[in-house]
């Protein structure tokens, strides 16, 4: 499997996902935001960061770079997609996934751990073991995911929710959400399931050494859905 | 003369003569621009450069020399060096708390990456005046907002530092940032412009009038005015500051031959930044105000040189490779224009188009003058040293006083801060913050490092000397704490106005201090940085020498944490548990009981390293699971502190408190860590490596239950996390 990692002006999680799976043996170029072309058996990664340093809105201005170009066309066709924090900012932004991610409810930045469980209809999700909790911590300010009732209903009802935050024991309540997301909600795939955008960092959870191994289940999963 | 000018930049007439005689000549207004920025205390450090040679410098894993280079730098075995420094932005933070934290942040950013090193970590030494006042308040939210707003931004982690609180520090916080870059040896570049004929770029943001006179304004006391100086603060953008490093770096990582020289601008711009260039290299400098790209309209030759807009660097490539040096950084979409060229004359010569506007010899700017300042001891010292403990009525509620402790300012949890900064991002942090020191791992190497900063301004401010030495020997502990050798220090001195003499008494005295426990611990000072006139029309701050301490871990999988395992058995070490009521010197209890700073600070530096070599050897001998140093709230809390990061309890019902409870759980003695091991077997290892050694310790208990019993205190861990997690959102929304 290979992997194309993107870096817009302002991106900062290009080298953690590319330490993180070339850890475990993906492939990883790195591509700037100026190209745009990729291969087709690709996973794209949208790294995090601060994209054209989030000035205007997290994601507005990096939705217009032309490596989104390549990124749409991509999607469309099927490739694997994944936006992480400041990507799953941009994947809303260009309309790939719906809604937004406004300010944390608290009104501030939060760095720290957080516990997800995992949705089962997707590449990304489909393999790690039910009834598992991941350990991946979240690294953003603006990481509250929003949708009207109807785009939420329609994400349930589809089974496109591919992470929600909860306690260490999965129980998903208002107490286990970090930032005010709408039903806890850390992770969605778009309708054909091969676009994800979430946003803790698993490429942060990666060894043991730092914490947590738990993100790699991620990479497995389509590791094995792929092979 | 023109007086109103020598105010602005804080020149004395004095100093005047002092330039007309070198100069032979009056000069004129940019000239006296110039020189009074790299005369000011800010760059110049005419008060305190005169103590420096105080200072060991020298040892066989440092590879600069103190002031030659940005930052120090420091081996780290196989073809690995890591550099480091801190600096302080307490005046700009006075007046714009999170512009003047965040471009703090982005300066110190500049000084690792100009010498060609990737910034791995950040931390923030910090103090504030009481939360209970509303301009505190705002002084601290926008100043952890503006750390945060920048470093989250830049992609380095927050890894470490400390927030303490004081009434002296009302309406003047201190803003004291460091940071650590990793490369390559072979990568470091020098900031020095050499070579005749080489251009001189400058590239990044273009040149506003922000900043003109910060280094002034850093250089004189704040007054009731000083809303006025709003416009000396400069205003980050931390994005174009992303852009810089990452040119910079591959810069240095990839193409070093292309380049002799990359310098940063900070305090006085272009002025200080490529006058010290030449001056390292021993050339001259010729620079054409009309070159340089300018944001706002019918700037001066005086402006142009002196603004302080942020994200602006200076690279001196070969003339040969200018242009892939401009290219590499277009390729980073950052703009780089040649402003100038290197000269052999040793002149600075400023034009404007054709016309010479500023001449000089680069020897005066760079020649300040240096003051060696009448040192009067502060006469309440006496009375202080000799306040007597034995009148304030021992402890009849242990368990409250620990509860208040675990919830007062300068004890409580820091989470609440630290998590609003990324303290993850690069995949390093082996030790989060929250403990002693943070631990980053280095891709590719087993080595890791450990990083902390330091500064217990109580004690300094009873004996400026022995204070000073505490805080290198508790910077040294909490790197020895997560099983790393300290290896080196940077430090930031941060006083009041030197020209008073108590002051010049705390400065000259803390130098010594510094440099006592520097030497006796191996720790050379490799960097630092100097903040004078921390003043307010209310009176001056506490002496604050803050330490920054960088130490070496040989196998980072080995550090060890504050946190111990179920049925861990925790000793103190470094004396017994029951202490005699002088270790109440200066603690954070009994400033609360008395209202006051007061007792006699004591430190034994041959006893300090005894003890911290006996930690390292027991870790060396895999005896240890965890690891605490004893500061702040004295044992009781650094007890609290060991099992709250565990979701367990403390047995410990048992140990002697002595005499006077107070003084054996809250007193603040030097010289002591607890200690956690896993096994009797190991214990017993422990307790003769401690009696060969002849180091004092006292077995305290047992890590199990969920009940925090210690001597006659029995609390709940419920309660105390109420305490500890809280403390700071209490006293914010109190």
């Amino acid at each position: 499997m290979k992997a194309a990692v993107v870096v817009f002006p302002g991106t900062w999680s290009d080298g953690d996902c590319s330490w993180a799976l070339q850890k475990i043996g993906i492939d990883v170029r790195k591509i700037w935001h100026r190209e745009s072309s990729f291969e087709k058996n690709e996973l794209i990664v949208l790294p995090g960061g601060f994209s054209y340093g989030d000035y205007l809105r997290c994601g507005s201005i990096a939705q217009f770079s032309p490596v989104m170009q390549g990124v749409r066309s991509h999607a469309e066709n099927g490739g694997l997609v994944i936006g992480i924090c400041n990507g799953f900012q941009i994947l809303c932004e260009s309309g790939l996934l719906p809604g937004a991610l406004i300010r944390n409810q608290s009104l501030q930045f939060r760095c720290e751990d957080t516990y997800l469980v995992p949705g089962s209809n997707s590449p990304f999700t489909k393999n790690i073991g039910t009834g598992q909790v991941l350990q991946i911590p979240i690294s953003h300010g603006e990481g509250n995911y929003y949708a009207d009732k109807q785009t939420l209903d329609l994400l349930e009802d589809q089974d496109r929710v591919a992470f929600r935050y909860s306690s260490v024991m999965g129980e998903v309540n208002k107490s286990s959400n970090p930032n005010g997301s709408s039903r806890n909600i850390a992770g969605i795939v778009n309708e054909k399931g091969n676009v994800l955008g979430m946003m803790p960092h698993p490429e942060r959870a990666c060894e043991g050494l730092l914490g947590s191994e738990d993100g790699n289940q991620i990479w497995l999963s389509i590791l094995e859905e792929y092979l | 003369m023109n007086s109103e000018l020598l105010q602005k930049v804080a020149m004395t007439e004095d100093e005047y003569d002092r330039l007309v005689s070198m100069l032979n000549r009056e000069p004129n207004e940019l000239e006296i621009g110039i020189v009074g920025a790299l005369w000011s205390e800010h760059c110049g450090y005419k008060h305190s450069r005169p103590l420096f040679h105080h200072f060991p410098t020298e040892g066989k894993e440092i590879l600069t020399k103190v002031g030659e280079e940005n930052a120090g730098a420091i081996d780290l075995g196989d073809g690995w060096c890591a550099v480091f420094k801190m600096e302080s932005h307490n005046h700009p933070s006075a007046i714009e708390p999170y512009q003047g934290a965040a471009t703090g942040v982005g300066g110190i950013l500049r000084d690792i990456f100009a010498m060609g090193m990737r910034p791995v970590a950040l931390l923030d030494s910090l103090r504030f005046g009481p939360l209970d006042d509303r301009t505190n308040k705002y002084l601290f939210n926008g100043v952890v907002s503006g750390v945060g707003g920048y470093g989250n931004c830049v992609g380095v982690p927050t890894v470490g530092g400390e927030v303490q609180f004081d009434e002296s520090y009302s309406g003047n916080p201190l803003v004291n940032a460091m940071c650590v870059g990793i490369g390559r040896v072979d990568d470091l570049l020098s900031a020095s412009a050499s070579g005749p004929g080489n251009p001189l770029l400058l590239v990044g943001a273009d040149t506003g009038r922000d900043g003109i006179h910060g280094a002034t304004f850093a250089s004189v006391e704040l007054d009731e005015n000083a809303e006025e100086m709003r416009p000396a603060v400069q205003v980050g953008n931390p994005f174009l500051e992303k852009l810089l490093l990452e040119a910079c770096v591959e810069l240095a990582e990839m193409h070093n031959n292309w380049i002799v020289g990359l310098q940063d601008l900070g305090a006085a711009g272009l002025t200080s930044s490529a006058i010290e260039a030449a001056s390292r290299a021993g050339t001259g400098i010729e620079i054409d105000v009309m070159l340089v790209p300018r944001r706002e309209e019918m700037m001066t030759a005086y402006e142009v040189m002196l603004s302080e807009s942020q994200e602006r660097m200076l690279v001196i490539p070969k003339k040969e490779y200018l242009d892939d040096v401009v290219e590499l950084f277009r390729r980073w979409e950052i703009r780089a224009d040649v402003i100038g060229f290197v000269t052999d004359d040793g002149q600075v010569t400023v034009r404007e188009g054709q016309e010479i506007v500023a001449r000089m010899p680069i020897s005066i700017p760079t020649d300040p003058p240096m003051y060696s300042q009448l040192t009067i001891r502060p006469s309440e010292l006496d009375q202080l040293h000799n306040q007597d403990f034995n009148l304030i009525p021992d402890t009849v509620n242990p368990g409250v006083e620990l509860l208040n402790l675990l919830g007062s300012s300068n004890i409580t949890s820091r989470k609440m801060i630290y998590k609003q900064y990324d303290h993850q991002v690069q995949n390093n942090t082996v030790v989060l913050p929250g403990g002693d020191a943070a631990v980053l791992r280095i891709k590719g190497l087993e080595q890791g490092i450990a990083v902390t900063t330091d500064c217990n301004a109580r004690l300094v401010s009873l004996d400026p000397r022995i204070g000073a030495s505490i805080a290198v020997a508790e910077a040294a502990r909490n790197i020895v704490a997560t099983g790393s050798r300290p290896v080196a220090v940077t430090d930031c001195l941060n006083f009041g106005n030197p020209e008073k003499p108590t002051v010049a008494y705390q400065l000259e005295q803390s130098v010594i201090g510094i440099s006592d426990a520097c030497r006796k611990l191996g720790t050379p000072v490799v960097s630092g940085n100097a903040s004078l006139y921390n003043e307010t029309p209310v009176g001056q701050i506490l002496p604050t020498p803050s330490i920054g301490m960088l130490g070496v871990i040989d196998r980072s999988l080995d550090s060890l944490t504050i946190a111990p395992k179920e049925n861990n058995i925790l000793v103190l070490v470094g004396s017994e548990f029951k202490q005699s009521i002088d270790s109440l010197a200066g603690s954070e209890y009994v400033t609360q009981k008395l209202g006051f700073i007061a007792g006699k600070p004591y430190i034994d530096l041959d006893y300090e390293l005894k003890v911290q070599k006996f930690v390292l050897d027991a870790h060396k001998a895999k005896l240890l699971t965890a690891a605490h140093d004893c500061s702040d709230g004295g044992v009781a809390v650094a007890l609290a502190e060991m099992v709250l990061a565990t979701s367990l309890g403390l047995d410990a019902a048992g140990v002697d408190c002595g005499l006077r409870f107070d003084a054996s759980l809250f007193g603040e003695a030097q010289s002591r860590f607890i200690i956690a091991t896993d096994s009797q077997k190991s214990l017993s290892v422990l307790q003769k490596m401690l009696s060969d050694s002849e180091i004092s310790f006292s077995i305290i208990g047992l890590v199990r239950g969920d009940r925090f019993k210690l001597g006659p205190i029995d609390l709940s861990i419920c309660a105390m996390l109420e305490e500890y997690e809280n403390g700071l959102h209490k006293l914010l929304d109190a």
